[in-house]
């Protein structure tokens, strides 16, 4: 049945080495662009101890495929039949079958060792030095130092218009943040990682930790880093439409420096408490809330506040947002359990708060004139 | 006329009929209690779901294909992985196994046909109606499911859109056509071999599918009791997977996997026995190692039961369960390996052809074998922190899946049409679609091992410049292979309207009771059982 159009192995291989010759010579061309093509290895001990586990994985596995691929391989070639190659009739032996089941067990007994012994080294979180407790909402992070009380959140910092490709993207588009994470150098920080809504994962490359944010329980992780820089990594859980726009960084510190940025943090609470006497006018607070209302509102109920029909609720024209001022104020600061509309009372100063209200009751056109004043969140807050 | 004389002629015309072959029209295909037309609408279906969740997937690679929000914004791009991946594994994949099976295990046995026609015609029908609720969740409010194939509560419960319930029912009534279709080759497998059909002479496609099927009716009720607790979470108030109410997020994923990973084998035991089938024939010699490939699939069965936690080495459980899970997914790779070991000695030493059938099937043995080691990459629990929810994860599923399900299929339908239609296809074209897919599968996931160890973590719209050229190079693969796919349906129907006579035995080397029958096979296939020795 083949004879009459007869397409034969050797132009089937031929074709095949081709096109792979054609493949290789485009990776060649362009190898001088960013190719990383293996696992980070790193910058602690643990993650130099996985990228290794890593690596002898990786070479078992190439020398059990060239054993097994090149029988195959030899056996395409010399046991065709068009080379006349006679059917032999054994299809037992149970030597070799048992041979084929414990060899694999072998090694792969052989691979279990170090890789127990890295693992009960990633799971001993004990005698951290700074324990920063991690918890992931829908779509940023939030950093809290339970030692010095330190208390922030951390965003994507990458314009929408380089998403929307209006713009040239930055070096680090989609890994840059507003505020980093920051830690010393040299000290073992543990990890203490939930979630505020869905399910997260806090994941950086190059300290090898990876682990769960989930609601309603504490994970923990630890990590000790070796060398000041920037490490970059991102939400590695689904979570909701802007899973991939909320990225992880981690500012890594000397310990003077970090002390020095840990004063400068508690100051600036200080002054954002102190900002919240004062008077604002309805300009001021309609200037700072759109700022505040694209930074944390517009995800979900859009920069035009019609939001997404049966996902996130207009705010234009809303009830809520039209009606009572204590309603609005009491959703925004406390959000709706079991909805994603979370809450912002510890997110947001009550100056946030308040210019976020202003705006929007007044912007998109159904302006009630109505202002919220800070002082008056803040009695909230306390 | 009376009654009885009435009766009497109305048997006789079914009789006839029966004798005869299919009633005509559209209620052949409605009401038919035949294991071939439930089997070839079982395959039409499946080929029809491939390639609307491979158009979904090619939106995917559109999106990807550079760095930016191009095409799609980020909610809708959710929903195409989302339905994508259900699509696939639960409308493609294995619809296409069920309908090899209803076609095949009857012929290999030595039965007429399935032992219970009519929860057959049923368990087919459920399916249309079970997809077209499904794929209509995308034009409602808020969207459709958005939380990924897995639905991990809370996304899928507390923060899910409200078409949510749908995909609940559409999931309940899967399963209800799976655990039907299970039954059926279970009862058949058991009940109806001919005379001298030991177990140990079964065909190892029947063998695999009976333990597929056992495996389907121990999995699916859990799967069933998932969903329900996620719609009582959602409309009854309670709290399963809340923790705010007491509940446990992470009982749902436990939940999901213990489902789940016995689910992954359900779709590719079939298929190691598809390939069983194959190489013997075109190696023109006997498999290797028959009794040790069936405890070796049984070994693999019971195993995937007791490792479903390797899904979930990142959400924080004790030292010691991380280990047991370590362990056990490392043992299943012993089981696997012997399989592969055994389908390189049937090669071996036998006088081998290279039609399109036994091309698919050593492209799945390598590239099966790949997937398999990547598998074994990710069992190392450290390691895993780093792969976990990455490109690599994805480069490793779809190694296993599409040349592995998906090419086993494919080998087997190219195996079995000339038997089905009684005729041969177009071998050279059945060549072209295999080189095709062959070097567009490579192109679109090989490059994803790569990101994925860069670090891109899976289902994001948009990833950082460092990742993009390699993205580009998948996405073209992808629509090589994605296009490729016409070819397939091509080959197919020129197959069925094109007159080349196949004989009864179709291949030099075939074996076994189906290729005793003529080739169209006759609607009933053993009307007497034949005699096996
Ligand atoms: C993660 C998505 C998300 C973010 C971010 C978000 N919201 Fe919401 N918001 C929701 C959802 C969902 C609801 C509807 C809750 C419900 O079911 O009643 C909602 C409801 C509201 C309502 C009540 C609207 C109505 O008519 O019921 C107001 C007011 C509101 N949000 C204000 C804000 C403000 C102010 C911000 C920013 C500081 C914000 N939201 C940020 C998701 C979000
Ligand atoms: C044309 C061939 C295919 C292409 C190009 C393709 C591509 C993709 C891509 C890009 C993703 C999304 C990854 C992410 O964003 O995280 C994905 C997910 C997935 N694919 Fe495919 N795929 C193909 C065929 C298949 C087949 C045949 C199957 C099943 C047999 C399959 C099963 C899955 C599953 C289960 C997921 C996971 C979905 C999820 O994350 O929830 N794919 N695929
Ligand atoms: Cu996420
Ligand atoms: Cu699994």
């Amino acid at each position: 049945m083949t004879k009459n159009v007869y397409f034969s192995v050797k132009k089937q291989l031929r074709l095949f080495a081709q096109l792979w010759v054609i493949v290789l010579l485009f990776a060649v061309s362009k190898a001088n662009a960013d190719w990383q093509l293996n696992m980070r290895e790193g910058v602690t001990e643990i993650s130099r101890a996985v990228y290794d586990l890593h690596m002898v994985i990786f070479w078992i596995c190439v020398a059990i495929a060239v054993v097994v691929f090149g029988v195959m391989l030899f056996s395409v070639i010399y046991h065709r039949k068009s080379r006349g190659a006679k059917a032999h009739n054994f299809h037992e032996n149970v030597f070799v079958e048992i041979a084929w089941t414990v060899i694999p067990m072998v090694i792969l007994i052989g691979m279990a060792i170090p890789a127990t012994g890295t693992l009960i080294k990633m799971y001993d979180s004990r005698e951290s030095d700074l324990d920063i407790q991690i918890t992931g909402y829908q779509w940023k992070w939030r950093y809290q130092y339970l030692e010095s009380g330190v208390d922030f959140f951390s965003s994507l910092a990458t314009p929408m218009a380089q998403i929307k490709g209006e713009e040239p993207k930055g070096e680090h588009y989609l890994l840059e943040v507003d505020n980093p994470l920051v830690i010393p150098v040299g000290k073992k920080i543990r990890f203490l990682i939930t979630a505020n809504d869905v399910i997260h994962s806090w994941w950086v490359p190059d300290f090898a930790v990876k682990k769960d944010a989930i609601p309603g329980f504490i994970n923990e992780s630890w990590t000790v880093v070796e060398e000041p820089g920037i490490y970059r990594g991102q939400c590695a859980e689904l979570c909701g439409k802007d899973h991939g726009f909320m990225p992880i960084v981690v500012e890594v510190k000397s310990q003077p420096d970090y002390d020095a940025w840990v004063k400068q943090q508690q100051l600036a609470q200080l002054e954002k408490a102190k900002s919240a006497e004062k008077r604002w006018s309805l300009d001021e607070l309609m200037t700072t809330g759109e700022a505040v209302y694209l930074k944390s509102c517009a995800a979900c109920h859009q920069a035009s506040g019609e939001g997404i029909p049966g996902a996130f609720p207009a705010l234009k024209g809303s009830a809520i947002v039209q009606g009572d001022p204590a309603a609005h104020i009491d959703i925004v600061l406390n959000g709706k359990p079991g909805t994603a509309m979370q809450a912002f009372i510890d997110q947001l100063s009550a100056v946030e708060l308040a210019a976020v209200i202003t705006y929007e009751r007044n912007a998109w056109g159904d302006s009630l004139g109505d202002i919220i004043s800070p002082s008056q969140i803040a009695k909230l807050q306390q | 006329m009376s009654t009885t004389t009435e009766q009497i002629t109305e048997t006789s015309k079914a009789d006839t009929e029966h004798h005869h072959g299919p009633a005509k029209g559209m209620s052949r295909w409605f009401f038919t209690t035949n294991h071939k037309d439930i089997g070839t609408m079982y395959l039409w279906f499946s080929l029809a779901m491939f390639m609307t969740g491979g158009c979904m997937a090619l939106m995917v690679r559109a999106e990807l294909f550079q760095p930016g929000l191009q095409f799609i914004e980020p909610d809708f791009f959710n929903q195409m992985t989302t339905m994508h991946g259900l699509i696939m594994v639960f409308g493609a994949v294995m619809p296409a196994f069920v309908g090899l099976a209803n076609w095949m295990i009857p012929m290999m046995i030595g039965a007429p046909d399935m032992a219970l026609p009519r929860l057959n015609n049923w368990s087919f029908w459920i399916l249309p109606f079970a997809f077209s609720i499904m794929l209509m969740t995308l034009f409602m409010d808020g969207g459709g499911p958005n939380f990924g194939w897995t639905f991990y509560a809370p996304l899928s419960t507390t923060f899910a859109p409200p078409s949510v319930t749908y995909f609940i029912f559409a999931v309940h009534m899967m399963g209800i056509s799976s655990i039907m279709g299970a039954i059926n080759v279970i009862v058949t497998i058991l009940n109806m071999r001919a005379p001298g059909m030991i177990m140990m002479k079964l065909p190892l496609f029947v063998w695999t599918w009976l333990i597929t099927a056992f495996l389907l009716i121990l999995v699916m009720p859990i799967l069933a009791g998932l969903v329900t607790m996620m719609l009582m979470d959602i409309h009854f108030s309670t709290s399963f997977f809340s923790a705010a109410g007491g509940g446990d997020p992470v009982l749902f994923q436990h939940i999901f996997w213990f489902f789940g990973h016995p689910e992954v084998y359900i779709m590719i035991l079939p298929a190691f026995g598809i390939v069983s089938e194959i190489i013997p024939t075109f190696a023109r010699k006997k498999l290797f190692g028959y009794s040790s490939m069936v405890y070796a699939t049984s070994s693999i069965a019971f195993l995937s039961f007791i490792v479903w936690a390797h899904h979930m080495f990142t959400v924080g459980i004790p030292l010691m369960g991380e280990l047991f899970f370590m362990f056990a997914t490392m043992l299943i790779a012993v089981p696997t390996g012997v399989k592969v070991f055994n389908w390189v000695a049937t090669m071996f030493r036998g006088s081998m052809t290279f039609e399109t059938p036994m091309l698919f099937s050593i492209a799945f043995v390598v590239l099966f074998s790949i997937g398999g080691f990547s598998g074994l990459m990710l069992a190392i629990a450290p390691a895993d922190f780093q792969y976990h929810d990455t490109y690599f994860v994805v480069a490793h599923f779809h190694y296993v899946l599409v040349p592995g399900s998906v090419f086993s299929i494919m080998a087997g339908v190219y195996y079995w049409l000339p038997k089905w239609t009684g005729n041969y296809y177009d071998e050279r074209m059945g060549k072209i679609h295999f080189w095709l897919s062959f070097v567009g599968i490579n192109i679109t996931f090989f490059p994803m091992h790569f990101v994925g160890l860069a670090g891109m973590p899976r289902r994001v719209p948009d990833y950082a410049l460092q990742f993009a050229d390699f993205n580009a190079i998948s996405s073209v693969g992808a629509f090589l292979f994605g296009f490729s796919q016409l070819l397939f349906i091509y080959n197919v129907v020129s197959c069925i309207r094109k007159r080349n006579q196949a004989s009864n035995r179709v291949w030099e080397g075939s074996h076994g009771l189906e290729w005793t029958l003529t080739s169209p096979p006759p609607y009933h296939s053993f009307t007497t059982p034949p005699k096996v020795d």
